[in-house]
């Protein structure tokens, strides 16, 4: 089982990095939406 | 958005999929012994990540061609993926090489201009950040990822056209290269399995900037009234 660790470091890494992105993806969308929201609000309704 | 969690729900199940092929049904390779293993992820992420680089080189070309705000969203979200799948081969690479070779790092061929590479989408998305104007930064940007996509090629025949640190190529590579059938399938499927999961990103990136697009228009609309 030689090198197991550095096997695993690679895989945890690399998916850990993939995980990270898509997490901003998703935060920086619901920060968008939320952002949508209130300019729809403070706009005058047509 | 049912659609698209389906989507990811498949994808991530398909990557799950990959990693127990990897390590379950991959044959141990002779000589490297367990640390081959990284080759599947590795590889495969190298593979998706010039395919992204490809497809932002297209919406580059298409935005310069025909001016709509739909390329150019297309453009930086794939950069952005692209960026995150050569960041992991940047990584791995090195996790791989320290016990084969001896270190972790060395200038050849491959490994500089796949940092080249890295260097130049960075730059693509900082400048992004330095140009306010939405027109001139979507076209700039165009230009210049065109010019980064130069690097692509180079990265791909570097083991090719020159003797290097890293290893010839497994596959594609002419007489004397080649794997083992199982090995081979263990990777083709990784192949697809990572072009699949960076397609869900690029759908999810291109989503948020649609969305980054609508808040500069409801902002426009309210700093007029």
């Amino acid at each position: 089982m030689k090198n197991l660790e550095s096997v695993f470091a690679a895989y945890i890494i690399g998916w850990g990095i993939f995980f990270v992105f898509f997490l901003s993806i998703v935060k920086r969308t619901s920060a968008l939406r939320s952002e949508i929201e209130r300019l729809k609000n403070s706009l005058p309704r047509q | 958005m049912a659609k698209r969690t389906l989507f990811g729900a498949v994808a991530t199940l398909l990557v799950i999929a990959a990693a127990y092929a990897n390590f379950f049904v991959a044959p141990t390779e002779r000589t490297m012994g367990l640390i081959q293993r990284i080759f599947y992820f590795h590889a495969a992420t190298a593979w998706a990540g010039e395919m992204v680089f490809f497809l932002c080189f297209v919406a580059n070309l298409l935005y310069i061609w025909k001016r709509r705000d739909q390329y150019d969203w297309l453009g930086v979200a794939c950069a952005e993926v692209g960026l995150a799948c050569i960041t992991i081969v940047l990584i791995t690479g090195p996790i791989w090489a320290h016990p084969v070779w001896g270190i972790w790092w060395t200038w050849d061929a491959r490994l500089t201009s796949t940092f080249v590479l890295w260097l130049l989408y960075v730059s693509y998305l900082l400048l992004r950040t330095l140009i306010e104007e939405p027109g001139r930064r979507a076209l700039l940007s165009a230009l210049f990822g065109v010019f980064a996509f130069l690097d692509v090629p180079l990265v791909f025949f570097s083991i090719r056209w020159w003797r290097t640190q890293h290893p010839a190529p497994v596959i594609m590579g002419g007489s004397g290269s080649g794997l083992d059938p199982i090995m081979s399938k263990v990777f083709f499927f990784n192949v697809f399995v990572m072009h699949l999961f960076a397609a869900f990103l690029i759908v999810e990136r291109y989503i948020l900037e649609k969305l980054r697009h609508d808040v500069d228009v409801l902002q426009r609309e309210a700093g007029a009234q």
